[in-house]
């Protein structure tokens, strides 16, 4: 198939961006977006020009690298895939397809459609964990009964890569979806319930610290996220959030 | 706690709380102004109350007035911070294919229902103000239903009332069954307390909407 891309290009983070128009041809409907993407590259670079920047790292669809705003939508248009598991024959011949990057005041361009994601290390880094001294004497965590609802639950939360498509998809670019997927996963588990008050506060501290917007329940994060994490998760937030308010 | 009130979450649950307080409020002010249909001595009645007893006047007005204030006001306030979550905006952003318009655009239906209040208070609330406090008229407990039904004699008004009301409808379609998910409660109970506020968020507003339309088809004789 040909299509016409239209794609977002920065030379850094510094310098101000454009949209600019590429056309590709003999393109497969079972070639994924990205790959799709390295044929563009390859065409560059044979031309002399610069490549088009982008994240991808596992291209499995479990690692969170990549991300593109792909006509409109984070991961593209269909539902619980990334891009790198996107087909192109979800495309026709002739389509015009607009990529740029997750847009979010606390997502910034790197380069291209490379935008800096550091901000949920910083928001993991003020609480998603347990502290467990790996003396080797740690007790087995099949050796605690839990209830099978709740371990279910914390998985389901804990599927979520952290890609920014919630936020990418947020019309507040808020960041509610990935902490509270982040807060449940521990918050079910009796591993997690001994640092439940700091772990919820200093989390939310951090990423509101780091200027996501405020969620407005639009649920536009739940539709777009390629692990499903449910909006169950920020009612969970909301909850430990202000139980944690009242105890600490 | 000074960190509670700082927080995303923490102006979530005000707006939460304000709004589920002025959506109690508006069941509350339709059941009293439904009399005007059903029973105009009973609507004189309660108008003659809710006018008159110091409890409503001195107590439950003004924590009303803070409600509409705090939620107004709050509402505004997120929306100029979620602006600038996104300072570059995107060339191309299909917000219909995951999200309705309704919750999308609660600004624009808040806004609406902001602007009508400003022409109810006018209407209604600064004429009753002038009436106690500045021409200092006696008290009067039959002149509320005439009152009313000679508001909607214009057609202008009615038409402007109707069409606030139906925003109103879209403002609560989201926002009802969104202020249980901003104070956490998302369980078993979510599938009916959505079908509950669907039927209020419709059912009280084109009550409202009747009421107008009604008193404006059956105007007062003299």
């Amino acid at each position: 198939m040909k299509l016409t891309l239209k794609i977002w290009r920065q030379k850094d983070a510094n310098s101000k961006g454009k949209m600019m128009d590429y056309t590709i041809d003999g393109i497969d409907g079972d070639m994924s977006f990205l790959e799709m993407m390295d044929v563009l590259n390859e065409e560059l670079i044979n031309k002399g020009e610069e490549p088009v920047e982008f994240d991808h790292d596992c291209r499995e669809g479990i690692c969170g690298s990549c991300s593109l705003q792909i006509n409109g939508e984070p991961h593209g248009p269909d539902r619980l895939v990334t891009t790198c598991q996107l087909h192109m024959r979800k495309f026709n011949d002739g389509d015009t397809i607009t990529i740029e990057p997750f847009r979010a005041k606390a997502f910034p361009v790197i380069k291209d459609l490379i935008v800096d994601r550091t901000a949920f290390d910083r928001i993991q880094q003020a609480g998603g964990f347990i502290s467990v001294n790996t003396s080797g004497n740690t007790q087995d965590a099949n050796s605690i009964p839990i209830d099978k609802h709740d371990a279910d639950d914390a998985f389901y939360s804990a599927a979520c890569i952290g890609c920014g498509a919630c936020v990418a998809a947020c019309k507040n670019a808020s960041a509610m979806l990935f902490t509270s997927a982040k807060v449940s996963q521990y918050a079910l588990l009796p591993q997690g319930k001994v640092e439940a008050v700091d772990r919820v506060q200093n989390m939310v501290r951090q990423m509101d610290l780091e200027g996501f917007g405020n969620c407005t329940n639009t649920g536009a994060c739940e539709v777009e996220c390629p692990k499903g994490i449910s909006l169950e998760n920020i009612a969970r937030m909301n909850r430990e959030y202000l139980s944690a308010s009242v105890k600490g | 706690m000074s960190g509670l009130l700082k927080s995303s979450i923490a102006r979530k649950v005000v707006m939460a709380l304000s709004g589920l307080f002025l959506v109690f409020f508006l069941g509350q002010h339709f059941v009293i102004n439904i009399m005007s249909v059903i029973a105009p001595d009973t609507f004189n009645t309660w108008s003659h109350f809710m006018g008159y007893n110091p409890l409503v006047q001195y107590l439950l007005q003004p924590i009303l007035i803070a409600g509409v204030i705090v939620h107004f006001a709050m509402g505004i306030a997120l929306e100029i911070q979620n602006n600038r979550a996104r300072s570059v905006k995107y060339a191309k952003y299909k917000g219909g294919a995951n999200a309705s318009w309704i919750s999308r655009n609660m600004i624009i239906t808040g806004l609406v229902v902001l602007a009508f209040l400003g022409l109810h208070m006018y209407d209604f609330w600064i004429h009753e103000m002038a009436y106690k406090y500045i021409e200092v008229k006696p008290e009067d407990p039959t002149r509320y239903y005439a009152e009313t039904v000679e508001k909607f004699e214009p057609v202008l008004r009615t038409v402007l009332y109707v069409i606030s009301f139906g925003l109103l409808a879209l403002h609560l379609l989201h926002g009802f069954a969104s202020s249980f998910q901003s104070m956490g409660l998302n369980n078993k109970y979510t599938p009916a307390i959505k079908t509950f506020t669907k039927i209020y968020a419709i059912g009280i507003p084109l009550g409202f909407a009747f009421i107008a339309i009604y008193h404006h088809l059956n105007p007062i004789t003299h």
